[in-house]
């Protein structure tokens, strides 16, 4: 083979390759795009909620509809027990639930990446008491401490980000911990060491890139955990209760006495949403899981 | 066979482990309700005109007029003998009311936790042994839709369909609780099973998954051994050497699972339990966040982490047992 005698472009220029046959491989994987196609199609439903719902549909007065509609021409799915449309409400829940979920997976996964990195960079006692903290977080019960941290602190969207957050990365941290270690025994650190590269090198620049797409993976299972979380918070009255959710129009319907009326109308549609969503990211984070490390993921 | 020595020593590192971790919760769980921003004694007294005086000994009575060093320490001395505190609201010690409401949750769970635990082992084996085919792509589908799928809305669906009666659909469940009460024996028995039948449907549909997938994969990392090969050279049947040889070897994850889970459902049937309004403790945390009743949300709390910790620690004891590579 003549490519093998050449000397292979550096890292930065392989990596645009790299993408392109992810995709491919990706694309092999059924439930994956159909994960990824019902996500760009909430996506998108959640960027133009100002334009497919009016904005006034979150006021409980002046409301269009009578209370508790059935579906009907003018009201797709139906109206709540103040009268307002359910398909506009669900619009705009999309917007929330999707922000929380990304926002706390992505947050929960950079702590879990930042521990997960030092610890098995710097290793030593460092390590050990990173990893205890890691341990004893790992063993608490993670729904009752966000539901605690969500009732200490004020009610607002920031809140159940937070503590779905902070509540979540122990899993990430293990698997990135894991990974680095497995990293740094490659000759090539050893490399980096001898020719003068620093702490803060090594680890940006050539941990940080190999577990990447461990923390790519790590990071879409986690959105659909956050999500259902968020919904679970909101739905115990935890969440911002000036912003339309998935979850609180849940908990609103069962305040209302939807369960008790028979009003399925209002129950179904939240609900269905936060699994539709749920499962599509958890598709997407199965596939990325098998494309990146067949051994790990869905077919092995 | 794992030396008598490197087992001993394996097991009192995770008993020492676990005696650490629950120190490090007990820890938390005093700190944690003590950044509460707001007075619990304004709180519980909100809508009776009270006398600053009659504040200050309920204070007293509360032990809220200590330092917080104080506070901690009798704290700690008190949980050591099981001394959880009073509940603000039900003005009855925290220790009783959770003794009087474990029962039902353990019920709830237990039925829930051995069922799902079945399930999810048997469809489990089926789908690996059978991989990549219509009966394993539809199963693992199903159990993923099912995993997304939030348990309080599920509950309530449940109780909107089966329960109330919709459309053609009579109500065949009760809407929640845990027996109407009046009969004893074997009618209240029949009672009562009846009243689980809905809570537990939605902790299993929810909850199976998990078991399902960690059996499959498990199961999948054994599909290639060699020993497996030998078994069918021996001219074993194929059901055989899926369930004598296959099945027991990938058994110890699924086995840690069930545990960590048996640790998890508690904690997670707080919402299963308030919809339902079964009596148990995830109810009573529910009903505690409401006000907050800080001793009670504190108790359940650690009695939640403290079962997390006590069931991590029998699945590491039992792990040796099943796989004595494990205490090497």
């Amino acid at each position: 083979m003549t490519e093998s005698a050449l000397p292979r472009s550096p890292a930065p220029a392989r990596r645009p390759g790299a993408a392109v046959r992810f995709w491919h491989s990706y694309r092999a994987h059924r439930a994956g795009l159909l994960g990824l196609g019902a996500l760009t199609l909430i996506a998108a439903v959640a960027l133009l909620a100002p334009l497919l719902a009016d904005e006034d549909v979150r006021k409980v007065t002046g409301a269009p509809g009578d209370p508790l509609e059935p579906p009907s021409a003018a009201f797709w799915l139906g109206t709540d027990q103040f009268g307002r449309p359910l398909l506009g409400l669900l619009v705009w829940g999309a917007r929330i639930s999707l922000t929380v979920g990304l926002l706390a997976a992505g947050m929960s996964v950079a702590i879990g990446a930042l521990v997960g990195i030092a610890a098995g960079h710097y290793g030593g006692w460092f390590a050990t008491v990173l990893m205890r903290v890691t341990d004893w977080f790992l063993v608490m019960p993670t729904l009752v401490l966000a539901i605690v941290l969500a009732t200490v602190m004020s009610r607002s969207v920031w809140t159940v980000i937070i503590a779905i957050g902070v509540t979540s990365w122990p899993t990430t941290a293990r698997l990135v911990r894991a990974q680095t270690v497995a990293v740094e025994s490659r000759p090539y650190i050893e490399r980096a060491k001898a020719l003068g590269g620093g702490h803060r090198h090594i680890m940006s620049r050539h941990v940080l890139p190999n577990v990447m797409p461990l923390v790519l993976a790590q990071t879409t299972l986690g959105i659909s955990a956050a999500i259902l979380t968020e919904a679970t918070l909101a739905f115990l009255g935890l969440g911002d209760p000036m912003v339309v959710s998935w979850g609180g129009m849940l908990q609103e319907a069962r305040e209302a006495g939807a369960v008790s009326s028979g009003h399925w109308w209002c129950l179904a549609p939240p609900g269905l949403a936060i699994a539709v969503v749920a499962l599509a990211f958890t598709l997407c984070g199965r596939t990325i899981e098998t494309v990146l490390d067949p051994r790990r993921g869905v077919d092995r | 066979m794992a030396s008598p020595r490197a087992h001993l020593l394996y097991t009192a590192g995770r008993l020492g482990g676990a005696a650490v971790s629950l120190l490090a919760v007990l820890v938390t769980g005093f700190f944690l309700f003590r950044i509460v921003p707001g007075d619990p004694v304004r709180a519980l007294t909100r809508g009776t005109p009270t006398t600053a005086g009659q504040l200050d000994a309920l204070r007293h009575q509360f032990g809220l007029d200590l330092p917080l060093w104080r506070q901690f320490t009798d704290y700690c001395a008190k949980a050591l003998t099981g001394d959880l505190g009073v509940s603000y609201q039900f003005r009855a010690p925290v220790g009783e009311l959770i003794a009087q409401k474990a029962p039902a949750t353990l019920l709830l769970t237990g039925v829930a936790v051995v069922l799902y635990s079945a399930i999810g082992l048997w469809i489990g084996a089926r789908a690996a042994w059978r991989h990549g085919g219509p009966g394993d792509r539809v199963h693992t589908g199903v159990a993923l839709a099912l995993w997304s799928v939030p348990s309080f809305w599920l509950g309530l669906l449940l109780i909107t369909v089966f329960a109330v009666g919709a459309g053609p659909v009579p109500g065949l469940f009760p809407t929640g609780g845990m027996s109407t009460g009046t009969e004893s024996g074997l009618a209240h028995a029949v009672d009562v099973t009846h009243h689980l039948v809905l809570p537990v449907v939605t902790l299993v549909a929810v909850g199976y998954a998990q078991t399902l997938l960690v059996m499959r994969s498990s199961l999948l990392d054994e599909m290639g051994g060699d020993y497996l090969t030998t078994a069918r050279a021996k001219g074993l049947r194929d059901s055989a050497v899926r369930r004598r040889h296959a099945v027991p070897n990938a058994l110890l994850p699924t086995v840690t699972m069930v545990f960590i889970n048996l640790g998890h459902v508690a904690a997670g049937s707080i919402l299963v339990e308030t919809v339902f309004s079964w009596p148990g403790l995830g109810g009573l945390f529910y009903q505690a966040l409401s006000v907050p009743d800080l001793p009670l949300v504190q108790g359940l709390f650690l009695v939640f982490a403290g079962a997390m910790i006590v069931m991590n620690l029998l699945a590491d004891l039992l792990c040796p047992l099943l796989d004595p590579r494990v205490a090497r």
